[in-house]
């Protein structure tokens, strides 16, 4: 089987959303919304870190989040898989929906929605005592599947996904902590895809990484649009512009602005934005 | 929220760019205002000077294109940044086309006053003073990011364009009326018509500023709008 079958979806039981998207490629798409945000408040104990955030995420498009720090754009991303649950004290208000399905409603299941709003953070954190093989497929492993060969063909087309297979194939079997810091990055990328997420959320993936390593990372951002939407989170404003659709603003918990990422570089319509993008800001 | 930027190097480097665009603004028009002289006046020596004088306004714009370049390459402007660097670009090719023309009204200028003067210049000066005021009042807006001043730059330009016409008319009456002169009256045609493109190029700057202030392009509309 080559992996254009893969994407295809017609091997795996958990590959059908994006599988349908894939094949039905409707006109309009780039209009499809993936996940709509609606009235999203993030409190800290009694500290609101996002305030009655509303967003719609289109669907295979890049969605860049900027803003100084501590003005939301993390919490906010970490909502968006639930993740940001995991913090002691964190309480959510509002509505998360991924494909029109609540994703804080009764009877979600939070590992189902991490498996389909994949993560990537801030430093490469490949399970340090796993190979590279094991490290894509750990995720995908708890799914029961334990066909060699399926998951043989889930660690390359993973890899080559996360452009990483060229540099890797010849020994899958080396510890991923051996890897470069770009490698690892990518190979988490990679551990992120094998499970086949409709969304991949990125916070700072390349804050830790060389310009080489970024530019590679940027460059496989691109071509994954293909068939995962993204949102990342960045402080690197030259990254938004370069790699995002669309970005949105945050300051002081709140969404600024939010518009296509030509138009909010070149002609922001809000002030605080203005002075953000052109660095003036204190 | 501060108006300055964070890197207070970035905030001198644009304010030198607004300055050298201002000095080069400054002098085209004097070289207009002195060109335009030296026809009236039929004062071949100031042509001279004017003409030699051309290589300033060259010199600037190159340096002007270097800043702009530095600017892009050092600091990633964004937006209103990137529309003043990119705005700062073109006016300064605009700037520099105006003092080509300059140059070719001092040339035509030297011409004429080799021979007989056909008739007293009243429209050429009329049109010289219009055309330079548009260019002071485009660098005006630029400066203050006025865009009502911008637009009537542009409006102003009609002026330009009837007096030139009325030239035109002029200058054939004189051609039909008698061969002899349709030398000097073609060269005076001439002068009409580089005072007018002089004009046009006062107008894309006011155009440019509006885009820099608003974000909002008004090039090439075939009505102007009323307000911006």
């Amino acid at each position: 089987m080559n992996s254009e079958t893969y994407v295809m979806g017609n091997t795996f039981d958990n590959a059908e959303p994006i599988a349908a998207q894939k094949v039905s490629d409707a006109p309009n798409m780039s209009e499809l919304v993936r996940m709509r945000v609606e009235s999203l408040s993030v409190y800290y104990g009694k500290v609101a870190a996002v305030k009655k955030v509303d967003m719609s995420i289109k669907t295979r498009k890049v969605t860049a989040l900027i803003g100084p720090s501590g003005c939301g754009k993390s919490t906010f991303l970490r909502c968006l898989n639930r993740m940001h649950e995991l913090t002691p004290g964190a309480r959510v208000e509002g509505k998360v929906l991924l494909d029109e399905q609540d994703l804080y409603g009764p009877g979600m299941d939070p590992v189902d929605v991490r498996r389909r709003v994949g993560m990537v953070f801030q430093k490469p954190n490949p399970f340090p005592n796993m190979s590279v093989r094991d490290n894509v497929i750990a995720g995908f492993k708890l799914n029961g599947v334990r066909d060699r060969r399926v998951l043989d063909e889930v660690v390359e087309k993973s890899l080559r996904d996360a452009a990483l297979w060229q540099e890797v194939k010849d020994n899958l079997q080396k510890s991923g902590a051996s890897l470069s810091g770009g490698q690892q990055q990518r190979l988490c990328i990679a551990r992120a895809l094998a499970v086949n997420p409709e969304v991949l959320l990125m916070d700072e993936p390349c804050s830790a990484l060389d310009p080489i390593a970024t530019a590679k990372i940027e460059e496989l951002i691109h071509e994954l649009k293909e068939q995962v939407t993204i949102a990342i989170v960045t402080h690197n404003m030259q990254q938004a512009a370069r790699v995002s659709d669309f970005t949105g603003f945050f300051y002081l918990g709140e969404l600024i602005e939010y518009g296509e990422t030509g138009k909010l570089f070149t002609t922001p319509e809000v002030r605080q934005t203005e002075d953000y993008i052109t660095g003036r800001f204190g | 929220m501060p108006n300055e930027h964070t890197d207070k190097r970035y905030d001198e480097e644009l304010k030198k760019l607004r300055e050298e665009i201002l000095y080069m603004g400054g002098l085209v028009e004097d070289q207009i205002q002195k060109a335009v002289k030296s026809l009236v006046d039929r004062d071949s020596a100031l042509a001279e000077i004017i003409i030699e004088r051309d290589h300033e306004v060259n010199r600037l714009d190159v340096d002007i294109d270097g800043i702009c370049i530095k600017l892009l390459a050092l600091h990633q402007p964004a937006a209103k940044d990137l529309r003043l660097i990119t705005t700062g670009l073109k006016i300064t090719t605009d700037l520099e086309r105006i003092g080509d023309m300059a140059v070719n009204i001092c040339e035509r200028a030297l011409e004429l006053n080799q021979e007989p003067m056909l008739k007293p210049y009243i429209d050429i000066p009329r049109m010289a003073r219009i055309a330079q005021k548009m260019i002071r009042e485009s660098l005006d807006a630029f400066v203050r990011e006025e865009t009502e001043l911008a637009l009537k730059v542009c409006r102003d330009d009609q002026q330009v364009d009837d007096l030139n016409s009325q030239i035109f008319r002029e200058t054939i009456s004189f051609m039909i009326a008698d061969p002899q002169t349709i030398n000097r009256a073609m060269k005076i045609s001439s002068v009409s018509k580089y005072l007018e493109r002089i004009a046009d190029h006062a107008t894309n700057i006011a155009e440019m500023v509006i885009f820099m202030v608003k974000g909002k392009s008004i090039r090439h509309m075939k009505v102007l709008p009323p307000a911006v």
